[in-house]
């Protein structure tokens, strides 16, 4: 059959490590002492959960993600309907919001970490700033979210430009006749049907943003109380060598994607589709 | 007639700050790579004094162009593997009746937005047990991960759109099969192909995770890794300029395919998530 080599190939490459971090996660497994490894139940999630340096990493993907995507969504936004509104330069609108797109995540960090920095930036030389701003948690934070918002808005803006794509014109003319406002066709007509898409953006930058690893570990590698999920889970792993305990965080960031995925979908899945359908 | 230049001219207004904004880092690392050891941390814009020194001193050093060599390589290998498996995959999705057919798309999809890190840890372990660790091989595989999902989605949302009668409509017109294939179903097929292959040799060509886990030498390690890992002149200067250096040389190709393809790109980004 076709789908087989692909099939065998997707479950090989996936499922092995899926099954091989469950098994990890329950064991004693540190490569520092490798004589000790043995089965030790649950333990490692026990340490993992009761571990405040995990929850606090909660807090910092959570802060970055909600921060980063909403922004990514408002200029995203502006951006999907300006090259949705100009018909001369839109390839060359569609080229340039491909740039930062298509750029390797971690030259866009350089970008701006030595923008930012008050050693070679030009950022803190525009501002008069004093001090180092990637020297403090607030100006690491700012940083930080600014590469994001910079790199990943063309991608929100792409997949929203195709929801706009599908609202009809007609709708605005009706509405216009009937003195509705730009504001009032935009929240009352555009936002309901493109609630799809919305969704479809949201959801994609949402768990992406999630596990946030690259722009980090160029910046400070989680230094300034900026350490996200995917951070804590490759020290643990690949500086501490502990893979048991690196597979237990694995694991639980794993599950929080995947809640994050359910919820998104349930909870705006829901109320999009009404609206969808009584369009 | 005021009105309409004024909205115009608040276009033209708009623009201008969507090109600056998209392309001024880039512009700035550029500025950065172009500048001497002594003027690199002066903040400037534009370099006081200019040089290509920082080009000619990462080709001279091993790392950074048996990186770039490690990138190709690994890349398009990776890159070729899923697409070809794929393809195969997303016409039996596009045409065949199966159980599961509709649910391949969304269980590849899951499997895309799982997170990578998740997987570095059993893959570290095994492959410094059979001997993976730091080869190419060791990464092409863990790039099939993510690159075989998204190239099955992305194909099987352009596949459903191929008009397949006209395959029937060649045969009845004595064509064979294999020729109705090659010169209708094909031609056909080729852009979202070709869409597909380019979008995730940008992903392979992007990824840090897998590159900096599972690499250690100048053997499998790609640009990302390898940039990240640039020694400074001493240890208390910054390798500015050599990093600026090799962040152009590896967006450079990047930017030609985006002015090249930028159409087909937003195709196939968009193909799979509006109608899948």
């Amino acid at each position: 059959m076709l789908v087989g080599p692909a099939a065998i190939v997707m479950i090989a490459v996936t499922a092995y490590p899926v099954v091989a971090t469950i098994a990890l996660s329950l064991q004693r497994a540190d490569l520092r002492f490798p004589t000790q490894n043995k089965f030790i139940g649950l333990a490692n999630y026990g340490h993992v959960l009761g571990s405040s340096v995990w929850w606090s990493d909660v807090l910092h993907t959570a802060i970055i993600t909600v921060v980063a995507v909403s922004i990514q969504f408002v200029l995203g936004m502006l951006l999907a309907i300006a090259m949705h509104r100009t018909t001369v330069v839109r390839g060359l609108l569609r080229s340039v919001g491909l740039v930062p797109y298509a750029i390797v995540a971690v030259v866009a960090a350089y970008s701006w970490q030595y923008a930012f920095s008050l050693q070679s930036g030009w950022i803190p030389k525009l501002l008069g700033l004093s001090s180092d701003p990637l020297s403090h948690t607030f100006g690491s934070y700012v940083a930080i979210i600014l590469t994001e918002v910079w790199k990943n808005t063309p991608f929100m803006a792409l997949l929203l430009l195709a929801g706009l794509a599908l609202v009809p014109d007609e709708l605005h003319e009706a509405a216009r006749v009937d003195g509705a406002s730009t504001w009032q066709r935009f929240v009352r007509i555009t936002l309901p049907l493109m609630k799809p898409a919305i969704l479809v953006a949201l959801l994609f930058r949402t768990l992406d943003e999630f596990r946030i690893f690259d722009v980090i570990f160029i910046f400070n590698q989680g230094q300034q109380g900026t350490e996200s999920l995917s951070m804590l889970n490759y020290s643990t792993l690949l500086d501490r060598l502990n893979l048991g305990l690196g597979s237990a965080v694995s694991v639980m960031l794993f599950l929080f994607v995947g809640l994050l995925a359910f919820l998104f979908i349930a909870v705006f899945g829901a109320a999009a589709s009404p609206a969808g359908e009584t369009a | 007639m005021s009105l309409r230049t004024r909205q115009t001219s608040g276009w033209s207004a708009a623009l201008i700050v969507i090109v600056i904004c998209s392309l001024f880092p880039v512009f700035w690392i550029v500025m950065l790579s172009l500048k001497t050891g002594a003027t690199v941390t002066d903040g400037s814009l534009i370099p006081h004094q200019w040089t290509l020194s920082n080009y000619s001193d990462i080709f001279k050093a091993g790392i950074f162009t048996s990186a770039l060599r490690n990138s190709i390589g690994i890349g398009l290998i990776a890159t070729a593997l899923a697409v070809i498996l794929a393809s195969a995959a997303a016409y039996a999705i596009a045409r065949l009746e199966f159980p599961g057919r509709r649910v391949i798309p969304v269980l590849a999809l899951g499997i895309a937005i799982f997170p990578q890190i998740s997987f570095v840890g059993p893959l570290y372990n095994l492959w410094r047990q059979i001997g993976l660790y730091d080869t190419w091989p060791g990464l092409i595989i863990p790039y099939m991960t993510f690159a075989l999902p998204l190239s099955i989605f992305i194909l099987s949302a352009f596949f459903r759109e191929i008009p397949w009668e006209l395959e029937q409509a060649a045969e009845v017109d004595g064509a064979t099969p294999f020729q109705a294939f090659m010169r209708v179903i094909a031609p056909l097929a080729m852009p979202g192909i070709v869409t597909t292959f380019i979008i995730v040799f940008i992903i392979c060509w992007n990824d840090f995770v897998f590159a900096t886990s599972l690499t250690s030498t100048t053997a499998a390690e790609t640009v990302p890794a390898a940039i990240s890992q640039f020694p400074g002149v001493s240890q208390f200067t910054l390798p500015i300029g050599d990093v600026c250096a090799a962040a152009v040389v590896v967006t450079v190709p990047m930017m030609i395919l985006v002015l090249l393809f930028q159409r087909r790109i937003v195709a196939g980004l968009t193909a799979g998530a509006v109608k899948g």
